[in-house]
């Protein structure tokens, strides 16, 4: 991804992370959440990981966020109300998180290993076709310079993380139920 | 080219907004949006590191792509789950600002 894209998007992204805090109105603090979930799938999408990227849409912008507004236009909010009293967790907070800041530029003034990205050009990719059985999808899509990231997701998925990803459906079926119940109205 | 500490400055700064916004706001689910940017942040960093850091075949890490899949699940779950309390709790007390919830405290 070109360097001014990159940033162009990061912007995106941290406005509206400041956005959503900056907002009194919850609803508008769920618009903004948006606005910088989409700046983030930008960001995936130019890392060359579009099937995340696709996901940070659908999952975050789509479902999390509905689910977001309908809660708050379920339970009729009013405005927060600016605090007058006490400013010391405002001073404690900030505190914190220059605390953090400072901490980050720190980490990152030493230099990192693999300051560029590797290549991913159709010679790079054509060699790699070769550590995956011939005739496959992977293989072939390789060979024609292009990288078939869906499939490599769906290969490592179902052969090195397949009993994650089956403990993952018992913890939805956990989280379902768990949601079932707890929304269910209490009756003597 | 935007280089990995590019990546880890900008997902670091997204992580301390999330951070500030948890400590500052006193709206429950903006608190909870917050928690969201900063499991996001944690995301970027991992999809970063996954690009930049290539196996033997020259192919980009998978596997820091699935530890992303699976924090977007878990995030969705504890979405579904954590806006069921914030629903049950409102129903009690009528309220969702956490200065009001204070009925712990000694």
């Amino acid at each position: 991804m070109p360097s001014y894209l990159f940033w162009l998007f990061s912007t995106i992204m941290l406005i509206g992370a400041c956005a959503v805090i900056a907002f009194r109105n919850p609803v508008s603090s769920a618009l903004a959440m948006v606005t910088s979930f989409v700046g983030l799938a930008a960001l995936f999408i130019g890392l060359s990981a579009f099937f995340v990227g696709v996901i940070q849409i659908l999952v975050y912008s789509g479902a999390i966020m509905v689910l977001f507004l309908f809660i708050i236009m379920l339970l009729d909010l009013k405005d927060e109300k600016r605090r007058t009293e006490s400013y010391l967790p405002l001073v404690a907070g900030l505190a914190l998180v220059g605390t953090f800041f400072i901490q980050l530029v720190g980490v990152l003034s030493n230099k990192l290993p693999n300051q560029i990205a590797p290549n991913l050009n159709a010679e790079t990719l054509a060699k790699a076709a070769e550590s995956y059985p011939e005739g496959t999808k992977i293989s072939e899509a390789l060979t024609a310079g292009r990288l078939p990231d869906i499939h490599l997701i769906g290969n490592t998925l179902f052969t090195d993380y397949n009993l994650p990803l089956q403990i993952l459906g018992v913890l939805l079926l956990v989280a379902t139920v768990g949601v079932v119940v707890l929304s269910k109205r209490q009756t003597n | 080219m935007a280089s990995l500490n590019d990546y880890l400055l900008v997902s670091g700064l997204l992580f301390a907004i999330g951070l500030a916004g948890v400590v500052l706001r006193r709206n429950i689910i903006v608190v909870f949006m917050c928690l969201e940017l900063m499991l996001s942040a944690a995301n970027l960093t991992l999809v970063a590191f996954s690009r930049f850091n290539v196996t033997e075949n020259g192919l980009p890490d998978y596997s820091g792509q699935m530890l992303v899949f699976f924090v977007i699940t878990v995030a969705a779950a504890e979405v579904a789950v954590g806006l069921a309390i914030i629903v049950a709790l409102y129903r009690a007390r009528q309220t969702i600002h956490t200065d009001e919830l204070v009925s712990l405290k000694g």
